[in-house]
């Protein structure tokens, strides 16, 4: 049951900001800008460094809760929040971890829905908190179906 | 003064229209991001799922999105970033990127966000809160 695992969190897995992986995402997003990609730039900010764009967080490995086994496929994203002490610095690193904050289940149109609230957080090494990133992830009956939950 | 002090409420960051979206834009994303749920990259997949073709990554439309702000990066920082994704985006779609002020205070500026597609539907909307650096 995926209420089950609301709660349950993931061990801190250490992930770095690498800079030919910030510089292949802000392509991706359209966005070579030369605060994230060029060095003379990043030196001269007020970061001292090149910095990441606020989405790339999708590339880090927040390792996995235990209790929970999504599909692959079949998942749909409703919503998605950032919040943000400072910029993420190329180069740093980070230690990221994610939990489960909440499931429950309404009924819509295509029948009864999942509402997965997942919880992400990065921090330094000395434990402060960086970034937090939250996500709903919608679950329909065909899929909740094919899981048995 | 800078840039940001002369945005007044209700005032918007000038828009951004994107090129037509390719497939080689998602594929290039799903490498970029680790995401590579075959919706958004394979024909098939997207039609087994039910869909008409393949469909954007929402990330990559609030990536893109976010782009609005980067040249503030001196004055400010993104310190709330909020979207929920309305509708799909397909092949060929044209996205406009928009970014309207909607409060100030001494430290922060908030932003309503949103993305629409040639028929002026809206995609993904949200909210975006600068953080100023004083």
């Amino acid at each position: 049951m995926l209420t089950d695992s609301i709660g349950k969190r993931s061990e801190k897995v250490k992930n770095t900001v690498e800079r030919g992986a910030v510089k292949k995402f802000a392509e991706a997003v359209g966005d070579l800008h030369p605060i994230y990609v060029c060095e003379e730039t990043g030196r001269q900010s007020r970061y001292k460094q090149n910095i990441a764009p606020p989405t790339f967080p999708r590339v880090f490995d927040y390792g996995t809760i235990g209790a929970l086994n999504l599909p692959e496929k079949g998942l749909i994203h409703g919503e998605e929040i950032y919040h943000y002490e400072r910029p993420l610095k190329v180069g740093e690193d980070i230690l990221c971890y994610s939990e489960v904050k909440d499931y429950y289940e309404r009924n819509g149109k295509s029948g009864e829905m999942g509402f997965l609230l997942l919880k992400r957080y990065g921090e330094d090494l000395e434990g402060n908190l960086i970034f937090t990133e939250e996500q709903v992830v919608i679950i329909t009956e065909a899929v909740r179906r094919e899981m048995r939950v | 003064m800078n840039a940001l002090d002369e945005l007044r409420i209700g005032e918007s960051l000038a828009e951004v229209t994107l090129s037509p979206v390719t497939r080689l834009d998602l594929i290039k994303y799903a490498g970029a991001s680790g995401d590579y749920n075959p919706i958004h990259t394979i024909d098939e997949e997207a039609e087994k799922a039910g869909l008409p073709g393949i469909i954007a990554h929402g990330m990559w439309t609030m990536g893109n999105l976010a782009k609005l702000f980067t040249p503030y990066y001196e004055e400010a920082f993104i310190q709330d970033y909020s979207i929920r994704f309305k509708g799909m985006v397909f092949l060929e779609d044209v996205l406009t990127l928009q970014a309207e002020v909607t409060d100030h205070t001494d430290n922060t500026i908030n932003f309503n966000v949103k993305a629409v597609n040639q028929e002026d539907k809206t995609v993904i909307k949200g909210k975006v809160v600068l953080s100023r650096y004083t």
